[in-house]
This record gives C-alpha cells, sequence and structure tokens, in this order.
C-alpha cells in the first residue's frame, strides 16, 4: 500500500505509523462536531416532540419560525445587536490594537491584558455585573445596552486580530510614509490599513458572531420586545420542547459556519 | 536636478537617553551641504538613534539639529522634508513600483501627469525604466533597494537619509550598488546621511565618515584620514586590519618596539603609554639581511600561518612569544610570497610614513 508506506512530513514517519494518530483524531473531532450536527435531522421531522432519529420528514417547524412574529422581531433584534456590535467593536479594537502595539509603551502589555479580560472572566460575572450596572443606568432591555455589553465581548477578539496581524506587517513602511509627507493619520490609512483590511473584516465578522451567538449576557439584559434570538431559544427550551429550536439552531450553525468559512477564504486570499 | 537645495545640518549637543543607557551622548557634528556623510559604528553604537533623530522619528532628551538655518527638533517628521531609505526597503506592497515612488509626490498635491513625468524621471535614474507598472513582489532584491532609493529622491528632498539600505544584497551586487548610490548622489547634489556597519562600505562611499561608538563621537574624518590617521584604539581596530603593538618609552621619550626605535619623539609628551598600529597590507617581504633604517623598521618573526586568498596572501608571523603580527601580501610575482613558508624565519618592512601611533586605551 502505497499511501500507508509514504512518509507523512519530511521526516521518516508514514501514514501508516500515523495511523492510530489519524483515528484519535477522527474521533475527537466526530464527538465535538456531532452534538451540533444532530440538530439537523431533528429539525426536519414531522413529530411534536424533539426526536432522534425523526420518524417522519417535515419542513413544518421553518415554516413555524418563519410565521411567528415573535421569533421574526428576536431574529431582527438579534441581527441588529450583531450588526451594531461589528460597527463599534472593529474600529475599537483596531484603535487599541494598533495604539498598544505602536506605542511600546512599558504598560502596553499590561493594558492589553486588562482589555482583553472580557474573555477569560466567565460571561455569567460579566452579565451580572452588566445587569446591576444597566439597572442603574436604565439601559436594561434596550438595544444600546445590549451592543454596548457585546462590545466588551468583542472587542478583545479584534484586538488579537489585529495584533496578529501587525505583527507581521513591518512598521518602517508607516515611518516612510511619514518621512515622505504623510501625517500619521494619512499614513495610517493609506499605508497600514490597506494591508490590514482582510483582518480587519474578520475581526468584524468576528465581533458580529460573537454578539450573534452570545446568549448568557443576552439573558439578563435584553427583554420584552428587545429580546434577542437566542434568549428566545433559551426560554423555549426551558418551557416548552418544540422542534422550532432544532430548525433555529440549524439556521444559525448554517449563518455561522458561512461567516467562520469567509474567514478562513479571507485569510487565505491574504497570502 | 542640482544641488540649489541641499542643507547643512548642524547638531549641537544630541542627547538621548533610553533608560540608563546613554544612547546618544551630547553628540555635536557639522554636516555640509551635498556632502556624503557615513555613520559608521557596531551595533548598539547609537548611528540608528541619531539617524532617526535627524529624521524626526525619536525626540532627543537635549540638544538642537538645525536644517540650514531652521531648528527642526520638535518638527514632525512630515514637515522635515526627508528622503528615507529603510534597511528592509519598506516599500508599500499593495501599490505598484510607480505608485511607491509616486506617493510623495501624489501627498505634495502634483497632478497626475507632473506624477507620472517625474515618477519616469526618477526610474531612469535608478535604472528601472519600464518597470513600473510590476507589483513589488515581482522584483529582485537589487530592484526593490532601486525603488526604495527612487522614491526616497523623487520629491527633492533637501536632506537624504539611508539606514544600511545595501546590507541585504549579496557582495556583488552590494559593491556595484555603493558606486551606483555614489553616482545618483553626485548627480542629486543632496545632502545624504548613511548609516552602515561596514568599514569598506563607509570607506567607499563617503566624502566623510563619523566613526561612533557608545553614543559618542570617535572621530569624524575623511576615509584616507579615517584609515591613515585614526586617533584611537577603537577607530584603529574599527577600521581596516591592524595589529597592535605595545611601545616602551626612553627616558630621552624614544618610543620603541624591543631594540627598534620607532619614533624619536612622543607625538604628545603627557601621554606616557602609545601603541604602533601596524596595518598589514602596509607591511612588505624583505630579502637577506635588511636592518631598520631612517626609511623603514624592520620586524624578524617566524611565519605561523600562511593563506592563500586570490588576490592576496595572508599570514601570521610570530616576532615573540606573545606578539603576532598580521600580514597581507599582494600575490604577484614581485610580492615574495614564496618566502612564507610555515616556520621560516622572515623580515618584513614597515616605512616610516606608514607609521602610526595612538595612545593607549585609558589615556588621553
Amino acid at each position: 500500500m502505497s499511501w500507508w508506506t509514504s512518509p507523512a512530513t519530511e521526516t521518516q514517519i508514514s501514514h501508516g505509523d500515523r495511523f492510530w494518530l489519524y483515528v484519535v483524531a477522527a474521533i475527537i473531532m466526530l464527538l465535538l462536531i456531532i452534538p451540533t450536527l444532530i440538530v439537523i435531522p431533528m429539525s426536519f421531522s414531522d413529530s411534536q416532540y424533539l426526536e432522534f432519529p425523526p420518524e417522519q420528514w417535515s419542513l413544518r417547524w421553518y415554516g413555524e419560525y418563519f410565521d411567528s412574529t415573535k421569533w421574526m422581531r428576536a431574529t431582527v433584534t438579534s441581527l441588529q445587536v450583531g450588526f451594531l456590535t461589528l460597527l463599534v467593536a472593529t474600529p475599537l479594537g483596531t484603535m487599541a490594537a494598533y495604539a498598544l502595539f505602536v506605542s511600546g509603551h512599558r504598560f502596553a502589555k499590561t493594558i492589553f491584558m486588562l482589555l482583553i479580560t472580557p474573555m477569560i472572566v466567565p460571561v455569567i460575572l460579566i452579565a451580572i455585573g452588566v445587569f446591576y450596572a444597566f439597572g442603574r443606568m436604565g439601559l436594561n432591555n434596550s438595544i444600546t445596552g445590549l451592543v454596548l455589553a457585546h462590545t466588551a465581548m468583542a472587542t478583545p477578539l479584534v484586538m488579537i486580530v489585529i495584533t496578529a496581524a501587525l505583527r507581521s506587517y513591518d512598521l518602517n513602511q508607516e515611518r516612510v510614509a511619514r518621512s515622505l509627507g504623510a501625517t500619521r493619520i494619512k499614513a495610517f490609512f493609506t499605508v497600514t490599513l490597506p494591508q490590514i483590511k482582510f483582518s480587519v473584516v474578520t475581526a468584524g465578522l468576528l465581533s458580529f458572531l460573537t454578539s450573534f451567538d452570545e446568549v448568557i449576557i443576552a439573558i439578563f439584559v435584553s427583554g420584552g420586545n428587545n429580546a434577542t434570538l437566542t434568549k428566545h431559544m433559551f426560554a423555549a427550551l426551558r418551557d416548552y420542547i418544540d422542534p422550532t429550536i432544532a430548525a433555529i439552531s440549524t439556521i444559525m450553525v448554517g449563518v455561522s459556519t458561512v461567516l467562520l468559512l469567509a474567514t478562513q477564504f479571507i485569510d487565505r486570499r491574504k497570502k | 536636478m542640482n544641488n540649489s537645495t541641499a542643507l547643512p545640518i548642524s547638531i549641537r549637543g544630541l542627547t538621548k537617553k533610553y533608560g540608563d543607557l546613554n544612547a546618544l551622548n551630547s553628540v555635536d557634528l557639522e554636516i555640509k551641504s551635498s556632502e556624503f556623510l557615513t555613520l559608521l559604528g557596531p551595533s548598539g553604537s547609537g548611528k540608528t538613534t541619531l539617524l532617526m533623530a535627524i529624521a524626526g522619528f525619536n525626540r532627543p532628551d537635549a540638544g538642537s539639529i538645525k536644517f540650514g538655518d531652521a531648528e527642526m527638533v520638535l518638527t514632525p517628521p512630515h514637515k522635515r522634508d526627508v528622503g528615507m531609505v529603510f534597511q528592509s526597503y519598506a516599500l508599500f506592497p499593495h501599490m505598484t513600483v510607480s505608485e511607491n515612488i509616486g506617493f510623495p509626490l501624489k501627498l505634495r498635491g502634483l497632478a497626475a501627469k507632473e506624477v507620472m513625468g517625474r515618477v519616469d524621471e526618477a526610474l531612469a535614474t535608478v535604472q528601472l525604466s519600464g518597470l513600473g507598472d510590476r507589483a513589488i513582489d515581482q522584483l529582485s532584491g537589487g530592484q526593490r533597494q532601486r525603488v526604495a532609493l527612487a522614491r526616497a529622491f523623487v520629491f527633492r528632498p533637501r536632506i537624504l537619509l539611508m539606514d544600511e539600505p545595501l546590507s541585504a544584497l549579496d557582495k556583488k551586487l552590494r559593491e556595484h550598488m555603493q558606486i551606483e548610490l555614489k553616482q545618483i548622489h553626485r548627480q542629486l547634489g543632496v545632502t545624504t546621511v548613511y548609516v552602515t556597519h561596514d568599514q569598506r562600505e563607509a570607506l567607499t562611499m563617503s566624502d566623510r565618515i563619523a566613526v561612533i561608538n557608545h553614543g559618542e563621537l570617535a572621530q569624524v574624518d575623511t576615509p584616507e584620514a579615517i584609515y591613515n590617521r585614526p586617533k584611537d584604539q577603537f577607530v584603529a581596530d574599527f577600521i581596516g586590519e591592524s595589529t597592535m603593538l605595545s611601545l616602551t618609552r626612553g627616558g630621552d621619550g624614544r618610543l620603541s618596539f624591543g631594540s627598534e626605535i620607532i619614533s624619536s619623539s612622543s607625538p604628545n609628551p603627557s601621554v606616557s603609554k602609545w601603541s604602533l598600529v601596524v596595518r598589514p597590507e602596509r607591511l612588505h617581504l624583505l630579502e637577506g639581511d635588511v636592518n631598520t633604517s631612517e626609511k623603514q623598521v624592520v620586524f624578524r618573526g617566524h611565519v605561523k600561518e600562511y593563506v592563500f586568498q586570490g588576490e592576496t596572501a595572508f599570514a601570521l608571523i610570530a616576532l615573540d612569544d606573545v606578539t603576532i603580527l598580521s600580514v597581507r601580501f599582494g600575490t604577484g610575482a614581485g610580492s615574495r610570497i614564496q618566502l612564507l613558508e610555515p616556520g621560516a624565519l622572515v623580515s618584513v618592512g614597515l616605512m616610516r610614513e606608514d607609521i602610526i601611533l595612538i595612545p593607549q586605551e585609558g589615556q588621553t
């Protein structure tokens, strides 16, 4: 068997030698992916309840979702909040990453760590904190409040993506631009930004996804007419088990997959 | 282009500290209009810090930088009108060759037609005519270097700064570009400050060389003067090859090495310890029994090592148990290198005109 004995890398290790590695990797991948994929067949069931495998197939739960004003309003809210989070978090995170990267200030690393804490602190703590803070400020149940909270969650991601992009960028280009007569801002927009634009777009998509998929903060601070899709789904799961959830989940998995593939595609085009 | 826009640079008391490190320690340097001056020093000597201060990318803690009569210390880089070439070239990869070179012209609001004309002119100067539409990643290292240079002078800056622009090129191309850069400098007549750690490059290209060490200027002089009359051990050591021979001072002020009298008097009576700097190529092989005379000093020793290197041959000659003299000769028939057999006793002569005396370290 030629594939079996052919070397897997530059070294002499063959694919055959790596057989068990491949098996373990495949099992891990399946364990990660099956729980997500299992909802897809469930969403096409004709049954009143969530069941697997479905006995009869139908699209009725998709119809249920698209015909429901409640679900539609929640979807619009989620898209709106996601989009606004993208618009706020992307420039904010880009500016922060750029400033901290370029300054070389002795506290730059510390400030960077502080700004990415929302990624490290358990989300439930952030949610509780935000809930009480917003209570005093009257921001609970508002789009503005949700966008602010999601921006705090998305900004660290943007910062990490943009910092990685700046690492592989020669900052002397900006210096040259300045010596050639460009102001700092002009140098950034004409020389730096065009070269990190793919990363900026990736960061934008990721911040949209961060908001769109977020449930814990949404449970605390969104409500009424401004409840997000994820919050409604969570409530629906608790109150009544209904395959509409599976249909919505499938759509969300689809959206997330498309966006993640988009970032991967952008990443590849960059090179 | 002519040199009517070139400006002299006057640097006074320039000091820059990074924490406890004195990157620049009260540097005074006068650069003449249209001059090609090289800042030469080992890494960490402060040469790049000084160049960046002239460009405006770091703000000195004290001192003054004047272009002509105008004080520049507080002027941001984009208002200094200085062309700059970086070691990494820092070309803009998202722009074509022409767009790169046209960048400073567009910033100055020139009309598209004039931009095109000036870009073509600059491309011709660096011998890249017709490559304007190329993408940067389609260029070779040498071509990139030329584009970076063209971009730095196309807007007719008053001053051109270069930070080790040739160090990424291979030896042949580097030597070729050295000559070419020199020609372009002559053609443009722009005041040029060039940074390098390569002493040969500095000797090849410069009108004057400023040797810098530990943030201070060790010597500022023409290449000939720096090579032939180094002021101290650092300069003698850093520029060219050399052997330092420690001299003894007799009661009458005579400086001698062993029994050979090197100089009848000390160049500076207040300095007691002197070294003789011997450049390997300034020595010549002697045949037979020749002694030190009015004309030359003769050293005798055994050949320890002999290496044939093509255009020159290199040998180490042990004068005594601790002193080893490096010598370098041409390999032509007249140079008598056949005498250099390992172990052989040979005599080498140093003309009195070639004697270089420097005070020993720790003295002034």
